[in-house]
C-alpha cells in the first residue's frame, strides 16, 4: 500500500474513517443479510430509520443486526419540516444512536426532493445541540454554504432523485459544490452503478451513500463489494491526478519511425 | 386504565411501569425510544417512570432505511 493510501483518512466528526463509502439499510430482502452487506462493502458508517412501532405488524429492531464498531446514521425520513426533523433526530440519540444524523426533509412525494430552506433550519438547530449532522440537500451553493455556516459536519447532496438508480445527473452542479464548499461532500441518493460512484470519487467527492442500487440488485452481496472497489477506485484516481483531456490524439508511442526514417 | 398508545386507545392494567410494559411486556428492546405526553422518556426513567391513566405513548424503533 502507498503512503498516500495509508494517510487517506476520511475525517468526519471528530472520526477518522478509513470506508468512504456509506450504505443504506432500507430494501433489503432481509435484516438477516445486512450485516453480510455491511461487511462486503467495508462500510463503517449505516443509515437507518425511525418509525412508530407498528403493533399489528411487528418488524425486528434493524439495530439488533449492526455491529458495536458501525457508526449509526439515523435519517429523519418522514419528516415534512424542520421542527419534525429535529424531533426525530432527537428520538434517535435518545435511543443511544449516538450523536450522527442524516437531515431528510422531503414534501414532494414523487421525486422526493429535499426542501433545503427546511434542511438549513433544522441543521441549525441540531449543530447547536451537539449532533453530527449530515444533511441530504438539492445541490446548489447558496444552500451549501449556509449548511456550512450553520454548523453542518458533512453536504450530502442528491446525485438522482432518491431510489432511482439514475446516477450522477446533478454532476455540474455537484463538482461546483467539491470546488467551493472546504466541508465533505458525499454523493447521496440516485446512485445506480458502480461506474457512477466511481466517477462522484474521481471527481473529488469525499465519499458517497448508497442504498437501492445494492438492494435492489440480483446479488445484493456481489454489488456491495463491487461498490467497495468501485469507491476505492475512484478515490485513487482522483489522489492520483488525472491527466488533461484533449480534442485530437497524442501518440503514446515513440514518434519515430520504425522501419523509415523520421 | 385506559390510555393511548401510538394514537389508539389502549386497556392496561394499573401501576405498570414503562419498563415494565415495553421490555417485559411488549418484548421491545432497550432500543426502542418513548415520547410520553410530548416528551421523550429516557432509558433510565423506564423503571421509576409508572403508567398514569389518559398517558399519551408514542414508541419508535429503527427500521432498514436509506
Amino acid at each position: 500500500m502507498s503512503t498516500t493510501q495509508t494517510e487517506d483518512v476520511f475525517l468526519i466528526g471528530g472520526k477518522a474513517l478509513t470506508s468512504r463509502l456509506l450504505v443504506g439499510t432500507g430494501k433489503f430482502s432481509s435484516h438477516e443479510i445486512v450485516p453480510k452487506v455491511i461487511e462486503e462493502s467495508g462500510s463503517q458508517v449505516v443509515t437507518m430509520a425511525l418509525r412508530r412501532v407498528d403493533w399489528k405488524n411487528p418488524q425486528e429492531n434493524i439495530l439488533n443486526y449492526l455491529s458495536k464498531e458501525t457508526v449509526l446514521l439515523p435519517n429523519t425520513s418522514g419528516a415534512r419540516t424542520a421542527e419534525e426533523a429535529v424531533r426525530i433526530a432527537r428520538l434517535a440519540r435518545a435511543a443511544g444512536c449516538g450523536d450522527w444524523v442524516k437531515i431528510e426533509v422531503v414534501q414532494d412525494q414523487r421525486y422526493l426532493l429535499p426542501d433545503n430552506y427546511e434542511t438549513v433550519k433544522a441543521t441549525e438547530i441540531l449543530a447547536k445541540e451537539g449532533f453530527v449532522v449530515l444533511p441530504y440537500m438539492s445541490p446548489d451553493l447558496g444552500t451549501a454554504r449556509r449548511l456550512a455556516d450553520a454548523g453542518a459536519a458533512a453536504v450530502m447532496p442528491l446525485g438522482a432523485p432518491i431510489g432511482s438508480n439514475r446516477g450522477l445527473k446533478t454532476r455540474e452542479l455537484v463538482r461546483i459544490l467539491i470546488e467551493e464548499i472546504s466541508l465533505p461532500i458525499i454523493v447521496d441518493a440516485g446512485i445506480g452503478r458502480p461506474s457512477e460512484a466511481a466517477e462522484a470519487m474521481e471527481m473529488g467527492a469525499a465519499a458517497v451513500l448508497v442504498n437501492t442500487a445494492i438492494a435492489t440488485a440480483a446479488d445484493p452481496l456481489q454489488m456491495a463489494r463491487a461498490f467497495r472497489l468501485a469507491v476505492e477506485a475512484g478515490r485513487l484516481a482522483y489522489l492520483s491526478g488525472p491527466g488533461a483531456r484533449r480534442e485530437q490524439a497524442e501518440a503514446s508511442s515513440p514518434l519515430t519511425g520504425f522501419l523509415r526514417e523520421g | 386504565m385506559k390510555l393511548f398508545v401510538n394514537g389508539e386507545p389502549v386497556e392496561l392494567e394499573n401501576g405498570l411501569t414503562i419498563l415494565q410494559w415495553i421490555q417485559e411486556g411488549k418484548g421491545l428492546s432497550a432500543t426502542a425510544v418513548v415520547e410520553r405526553n410530548g416528551e421523550i422518556l429516557n432509558k433510565g426513567r423506564w423503571p421509576e417512570t409508572v403508567l398514569q391513566e389518559g398517558d399519551r405513548l408514542e414508541v419508535f424503533q429503527f427500521l432498514g432505511g436509506g
